[in-house]
C-alpha cells in the first residue's frame, strides 16, 4: 500500500497505457453519457472534417483519474484533478497516461499530495496536460 | 470555421446566470457502467463487498465521475445526456462542439445511494483562436454538487467548452 511517508518528489507514477477502440469509445459512451457522433460516426460532418472519429476528452481525463487511483490505491482520496484538451487522439492509437509528484506538503496539519499529470501520443505529444491534488489521513 | 464570429451583448447577458436544481442520483449501476467505460479493474468500482472492505459506504464514484448524466425523456439532450431545461443557453449558431477542459473538486468521496442536488452557473464566454479550427467560443460553466440529505456541498465542477 503506498504511504504518504514514503513518497517523494520527483517520484513517478506507474504508467497506464491506453488503446482506445470504437468499441471503447462506444463503452465510455454508454457509462459516461456523452453521445456525441464525433466518437463513433464516421460519416459525421465534424468527424469527415477532421479526417476522424476522436476519443473522448473526457475518456482521457477520465484514463488519468485511473491512472492516479491506481497510484493511490485507497491509501488517500483524490480531492482535485484537473486537465485541459491540447490535442486530439485518434482510435486505435496508443496514448500513455503519466504522472510526477510535483510537491509533497504537511502545512496546516494536513497530508497533501500533488502531482502533474498527462497523457502522451506516439510522437510524445502531451495532448492532455492536467494535475491532481491527494489528501492522506 | 467561424471566421465572423463575434460576442454579442444577448450572449453576454447570460454570464452568470443559473440553471434550476435538478437531481442527481448516484447509484451501484451508474457508478460500474462508468468504470466499465473508463477501463477500471479495481473491484471496489464493481462489488459493494470489496468497497466496504476498502473502507467505503458502498461503491465510491470515480474522481471524474461527475458529469456522468442522468437521462430524462423529453427533459435532457439525446446526446449529451445531461438536462436541458433551463440551463443558461447562448445563441451562437456554431456547429462544431469540443471540451476544453474539466477540474473537478472533490470535497466528500461520492458513493452510490448517494442523492446529490446539481446547479449549472455560466461563469464565463470569451472568443479565442487556435490554428486547426480558426475563431472559437469558449464558454466555461461551474456545477456544484450538494448532499441532499446533509445539505453539505461535495464537489465542484468547472467545465470548458469549445463552439467553433
Amino acid at each position: 500500500m503506498l504511504r504518504f511517508d514514503d513518497i517523494k518528489e520527483g517520484d513517478a507514477l506507474p504508467e497506464l497505457r491506453k488503446t482506445p477502440t470504437l468499441q471503447t469509445l462506444i463503452k465510455y459512451s454508454a457509462g459516461g453519457g456523452d453521445f456525441n457522433p464525433l466518437h463513433h460516426d464516421y460519416n459525421f460532418p465534424q468527424a469527415k472534417q477532421i479526417g476522424s472519429i476522436i476519443v473522448h476528452g473526457r475518456f482521457k481525463y477520465a484514463s488519468l483519474g485511473e491512472l492516479v487511483s491506481n497510484w493511490v490505491g485507497h491509501a488517500g482520496r483524490i480531492r482535485k484533478i484537473s486537465c485541459q484538451y491540447k490535442g486530439m487522439d485518434l482510435p486505435n492509437n496508443e496514448f500513455v497516461c503519466r504522472g510526477v509528484v510535483k510537491k509533497k506538503s504537511t502545512d496546516g496539519g494536513e497530508k497533501v499530495v500533488e502531482v502533474d499529470v498527462w497523457t502522451e501520443n506516439a510522437e510524445g505529444k502531451k495532448t492532455t496536460p492536467g494535475s491532481a491534488v491527494i489528501v492522506f489521513p | 470555421m467561424a471566421e465572423q464570429f463575434e460576442l454579442t451583448a444577448d450572449m453576454k447577458a447570460q454570464i452568470g446566470k443559473q440553471s434550476p436544481p435538478w437531481d442527481y442520483e448516484v447509484t451501484t449501476t451508474s457508478v460500474r457502467m462508468f468504470a466499465r467505460g473508463v477501463g477500471y479493474t479495481d473491484p471496489v468500482y464493481f462489488d459493494v463487498e470489496a468497497a466496504k472492505k476498502a473502507g467505503y459506504r458502498s461503491l465510491p464514484a470515480p474522481p471524474t465521475y461527475l458529469g456522468t448524466a442522468v437521462f430524462l425523456p423529453g427533459r435532457c439532450s439525446d446526446t449529451f445526456s445531461g438536462p436541458s431545461e433551463g440551463l443558461p443557453s447562448v445563441d451562437h449558431g456554431l456547429k462544431g462542439i469540443l471540451d476544453g477542459g474539466t477540474e473537478t473538486e472533490v470535497f466528500e468521496t461520492i458513493c452510490a445511494g448517494d442523492n446529490l442536488v446539481a446547479v449549472q452557473q455560466l461563469i464565463d464566454m470569451k472568443v479565442g483562436a487556435s490554428a486547426s479550427i480558426g475563431k472559437m467560443l469558449i464558454m466555461t460553466a461551474d456545477t456544484t454538487y450538494t448532499n441532499k440529505s446533509t445539505g453539505k456541498l461535495v464537489a465542484k465542477q468547472r467545465a470548458q467548452v469549445i463552439y467553433y
